[in-house]
Parts: structure tokens; C-alpha cells; sequence
């Protein structure tokens, strides 16, 4: 493979219900904070529901899913006054899975124009006064995740300088009936890995992460390689061996430069469903990663769908800056056929290299190596 | 250099292979299941969208040497404007009853991807892009980029969308070696043939 260009990260930001921050919200990790908690929403369930949540936002000329975007990204531009919407050389990304959808919640033949997340995206662009036409990525659970792949993609072919990576998700009516017609929900905190884990919690917010090529940001982190896999198996289910996810980890880390070995921690995907855990601990171990320390933060953010991949992306950029690694919230027991070193308390030390992985509906993987 | 090896092109109207008309009729997509005799129950448990695709990748790959190249280096990057929108207002329906999970889970536009990847075995890299119009500038970027860089062999790339009653689908199959008919794969090639259908074109 030929010499690659390195891709800087420049900045990041994640909203959620712990905090409007980046470093709001690695305080709140730290602290053992979750945002997952019983939820009492009428007009989004008759019962209560466990998930991270918003309160009410005020009134915008914006959409709500727009809001939180917009909120990500103000944050992350202004830790960058380098990077420009208006320069042509700079390009926007926005993830999701689900955008507007939720005006469907509120009135059932809401226009295509309203809820389209190009739409979003031309808004979301033109608040800041982007110049290029954002690219728009919807591909279910990895969708974060591949917005990151994709700019270091678009950056390296060198068809831009700066990448504004962004995504979030609402957690709607829609969406939870639809993950409680699958019987994926968990009825309390979710537990990735663990042996008594019962589902999911779906959670809200956003995240950002700006990357770029340009040599003056090269004392930041780096973004060094990530692939994407489909399991060709079934829409709803996981790979029943991990193979296609382990194939997307070992591409992802030749991409990096870097052996299985320098892997310091992983930032796994763990739903707490029994089929992705079981499924992402059988990738990891194919990869042989089954050693390195690993966490899921399902349990503080809930599944936050589309935004999921950059959240817990920039917490292990966090992780890496501080030299602390979150432990795994939920998980008391091994609940998996290839046991991980699953992280139950802080972990303290250098942190050089690191491997986050998600799988989505539709039978996709992805898998990205952040290092120095 | 990449090219398009084939195309397929399905709109409410007609069927097209590499530029030529094969089909037309009404409810064209069973129409099509029929006359092709797919033999793919499956097919019928699809929403609309994830029929589309698969309609037209299997158009499109028919007689395809698939043996040529590892699942794993071959690509799928789909766009379309409206996501799953269709089937959003469907489900939305059945949620005032019983919610769907069968109805729920083509609620993502990449789904549409997963059908194509199981029925041909492909496990390469998966791309879905909502654009508010065909780009192929985008396309021809993102694809030749996978395919420059050996991240994958060969791609289906193209437009899936359906929205109530109008929907197309525009397949083009990108390969690294030019083979009879071949054209190179190039934005304005992709637009030439994705307004092949087009009346008055």
C-alpha cells in the first residue's frame, strides 16, 4: 500500500445528556455518571422505558435533530478558528440514521422536503456558511463511524483539506416501539458482556470531530486507518462467527500501519443484545485482541444509533489525551463464548493506540484505529 | 483505470441492460420476478425499496463472472434522496396498532445494501449516501477512490429511491479492467446513462 497522508483530528465535541462538551462529559465518565435512566414519556410510551434523554429544548426556527448538530458543531468549530465553512477546501458530513424523523411522530404526513436529511444538512451547512454541499451518510448503527471513514477517505484522495465530521440521532416514538417490537429493549440498564444482559437502551446526541491533513495540526491525534464489512447473512442478525467484522478490524489495522499488538484498548460496539456481543467478542478474538482491555458505553449512553460511532470515538480520544480508560458500566459477569478483558474499574496509564468497532441493521461492520 | 462494465436501469415504466430496453410493463417488479423466474421468496417479504435494488442488481449481475473476485473485494455504495421515507409512513401506520419488528427493520436505507450483499455473497465495503439528486460527482469520487487505493476490486454503485408512487433504480457495476462495451467511469457517463429512461432525452 502506498504512502498514506496522515489525517489530523483537529477538534471534537459531544452533546448528550451528560454534558454540552467533550471534557463535560469525560468528567461525567469519569465520575461514574450515567445518562441512562427511567424514563416516564407519554407521548413516546405508555409505560416508562429506560434511555438517555434530553429534556425539553427550547423553541428554535430548527428541528430538534438539527439543534443538537448545530450545537456540536459550534462547539467544535470554535476550538478550531483555522478550520473555515467557507472554504472550499472544507467539508461537512452529517450522520444519522433516523434525522428528522421524529416530526412523523407528531404528525404522520409531515412532507418529504421536512423530514429529507440532505434538507437537514443544505440548513445545517448554510448556519454556518459551508460552501461545498454536505455529504450526507445513512448507514444504520455504523453510520458515525463511516462519516469518519469517509472523510479521511475524501481527505486522503485529496479532494479536500478539512473535514467537519458530524451526526446525531432523536430517540422518537418510532424508533423505540420499533426496537420494543423486537424484543431488543432491556427493561433496566443495559449490560454489555455481561451474562444477564437483556437488551438495549436507545439514548440521544450528538457528536463531532474535525479532521484534517494540514501539517500545523500534526501534534494532534491521529485517525489512521478504518474498513467496513458486510456480514452477507441476515438483515436484523449478526454474523453468527465474527469473520466480517474481524476481516473489517485486520483491514482497518493494516490501513493504520500497526500490529494487534499495539492495540492499547478497544472501544467495542456492545449493545448488550445477546447476539452483538456475542458476535463482537468472537471478531475481537479473531483479530486476536481478545486480551486488550475493552469497554462498551452503552450503559451511560444508551445506543445513540447513528452519532453512537463519533461519541464513543472522541470519549477514546478523550481517553488516550488523559490517560484513562472508562470502565464498562453493567458488566459484573462474562456473558460471551470468547471471554474479553472487559474494563470494571478506571484504568490509569499511557494510551497510544486504540480500535472502536459497530455493527448496524443490514448486516454491516466498521472499524477505525485512533492512535498518536 | 475503472469502468462501467454494465448498468441497469428500472423506473415504473421499463427495464434496461447496458442501454437497451428488456422489459416494460406494468407493476414491473413482479412482472420482472415472473419473467426472469427468480425463485426468491424472499423477495416478497422486502419493502419497496429493498425489492428495487435487488431487482435491479440482479439485472444487472446476471451472467456477472462473481468468481473472479473475493466477497470481500466487492464494494456496494448505494444514494438516494428520501432514505427509507416510504416505509417510515408505513410503519408509522402499524405503530398505531401493533408495531411491525418486519416493517420496522427496512426502516434504514441501507438495508437495501444487506439484501443485495446476501443474495450475491458480497461482504466488501458498504456506502449509503442521501443526495437530494444523482450525484454521480460524488459516486465516481467515493468509488474510484475505493477502487484506486485497492480498499475494493470492483463496486455496484448507483441510485436506489422510491417515494409513494414514483420510484428508479440506476445500477452501475465498476470494474478495473475494461471488457466488451465498457465505458469509462466518469460522471458524465454515469448521468448519460442514468438519464437513459428519460423521455425526450
Amino acid at each position: 500500500m502506498r504512502a498514506q497522508k496522515d489525517i489530523f483530528i483537529v477538534a471534537d465535541n459531544i452533546v448528550s445528556p451528560l454534558g454540552a462538551t467533550t471534557a463535560e462529559n469525560f468528567s461525567r465518565l469519569v465520575a461514574g455518571s450515567t445518562g441512562v435512566r427511567s424514563q416516564d414519556r407519554p407521548e413516546m410510551a405508555d409505560q416508562p422505558f429506560f434511555a438517555a434523554l434530553f429534556g425539553a429544548l427550547p423553541a428554535a426556527p430548527y428541528t430538534k435533530f438539527e439543534q443538537l448538530l448545530i450545537s456540536s458543531i459550534t462547539d467544535a468549530l470554535h476550538q478550531a478558528p483555522g478550520i473555515h465553512p467557507a472554504d472550499d477546501r472544507t467539508i461537512l458530513i452529517v450522520c444519522s440514521t433516523k434525522g428528522n424523523t421524529h416530526l412523523l411522530d407528531v404528525d404522520d404526513h409531515t412532507s418529504p422536503e421536512r423530514i429529507s436529511l440532505p434538507g437537514s444538512a443544505a440548513v445545517t451547512g448554510g448556519h454556518f456558511g459551508f460552501t461545498q454541499t454536505p455529504i450526507v451518510i445513512s448507514n444504520a448503527c455504523i453510520s458515525g463511524l463511516l462519516g469518519m471513514i469517509t472523510g479521511m477517505r475524501l481527505l486522503r484522495s485529496g479532494l479536500f483539506d478539512n473535514a467537519v465530521v458530524t451526526g446525531a440521532d432523536v430517540i422518537t416514538k418510532f424508533i423505540l416501539s420499533g426496537f420494543g417490537s423486537f424484543q431488543a429493549l432491556s427493561p433496566g440498564h443495559c449490560r454489555p458482556f455481561d451474562r444477564d444482559r437483556d437488551g438495549i437502551n436507545l439514548g440521544e446526541g450528538a457528536g463531532t470531530m474535525i479532521l484534517s491533513t494540514r501539517r500545523e495540526y500534526r501534534d494532534g491525534l491521529r485517525l489512521r486507518g478504518g474498513a467496513v464489512s458486510n456480514d452477507a447473512n441476515h438483515i436484523s442478525g449478526p454474523s453468527r462467527t465474527g469473520r466480517e467484522l474481524g476481516d473489517a478490524i485486520e483491514i482497518a489495522l493494516r490501513e493504520a500501519g500497526c500490529g494487534a499488538a499495539e492495540i492499547g484498548f478497544i472501544s467495542a460496539h456492545g449493545t448488550a443484545t445477546a447476539y452483538n456481543d456475542e458476535m463482537e467478542a468472537k471478531a475481537i478474538t479473531l483479530a486476536g485482541l481478545n486480551a486488550v482491555p475493552v469497554n462498551s458505553l452503552k450503559g451511560y449512553y444508551g445506543h445513540t444509533l447513528g452519532a453512537a460511532g463519533l461519541i464513543e470515538s472522541i470519549v477514546t480520544l478523550a481517553s488516550m489525551r488523559e490517560g484513562v480508560v472508562i470502565p464498562s458500566l453493567g458488566f459484573e459477569n462474562n456473558g460471551v463464548t470468547t471471554p474479553l478483558n472487559v474494563c470494571r474499574t478506571l484504568l490509569r496509564g499511557p494510551l497510544d493506540t486504540c480500535l472502536k468497532t459497530a455493527s448496524g441493521f443490514g448486516g454491516c461492520n466498521a472499524a477505525v484505529v485512533l492512535g498518536k | 483505470m475503472e469502468y462501467i462494465t454494465g448498468s441497469c436501469l428500472i423506473d415504473e415504466r421499463a427495464a434496461y441492460r447496458n442501454g437497451d430496453k428488456i422489459f416494460s410493463g406494468d407493476k414491473i417488479l413482479s412482472s420482472l420476478y415472473q419473467h426472469f423466474n427468480w425463485q426468491y421468496p424472499k423477495f416478497f417479504k422486502m419493502d419497496n425499496l429493498s425489492r428495487l435494488g435487488f431487482a435491479a442488481a440482479e439485472l444487472l449481475l446476471e451472467g456477472w463472472d462473481a468468481g473472479a473476485y473475493q466477497p470481500q473485494e466487492v464494494a456496494v455504495v448505494l444514494s438516494n434522496a428520501n432514505s427509507s421515507l416510504d416505509t417510515d409512513y408505513r410503519y408509522t401506520q402499524t405503530t398505531k396498532d401493533i408495531p411491525s419488528p418486519s416493517v420496522f427493520v427496512y426502516t434504514l436505507p441501507n438495508i437495501v445494501i444487506g439484501e443485495i450483499c446476501i443474495r450475491h455473497r458480497l461482504k466488501g465495503e458498504n456506502a449509503f449516501f442521501l443526495c437530494a439528486g444523482f450525484d454521480p460527482a460524488l459516486l465516481t469520487r467515493y468509488v474510484g477512490h475505493l477502487l484506486e487505493a485497492g480498499i475494493a476490486r470492483a463496486c455496484i454503485t448507483g441510485w436506489v429511491e422510491w417515494l409513494g408512487e414514483s420510484f428508479k433504480a440506476a445500477l452501475f457495476l465498476i470494474e478495473r479492467k475494461e471488457t466488451a462495451g465498457a465505458v469509462p467511469f466518469t460522471a458524465g457517463e454515469m448521468d448519460r446513462i442514468f438519464k437513459t429512461s428519460m423521455p425526450c432525452e
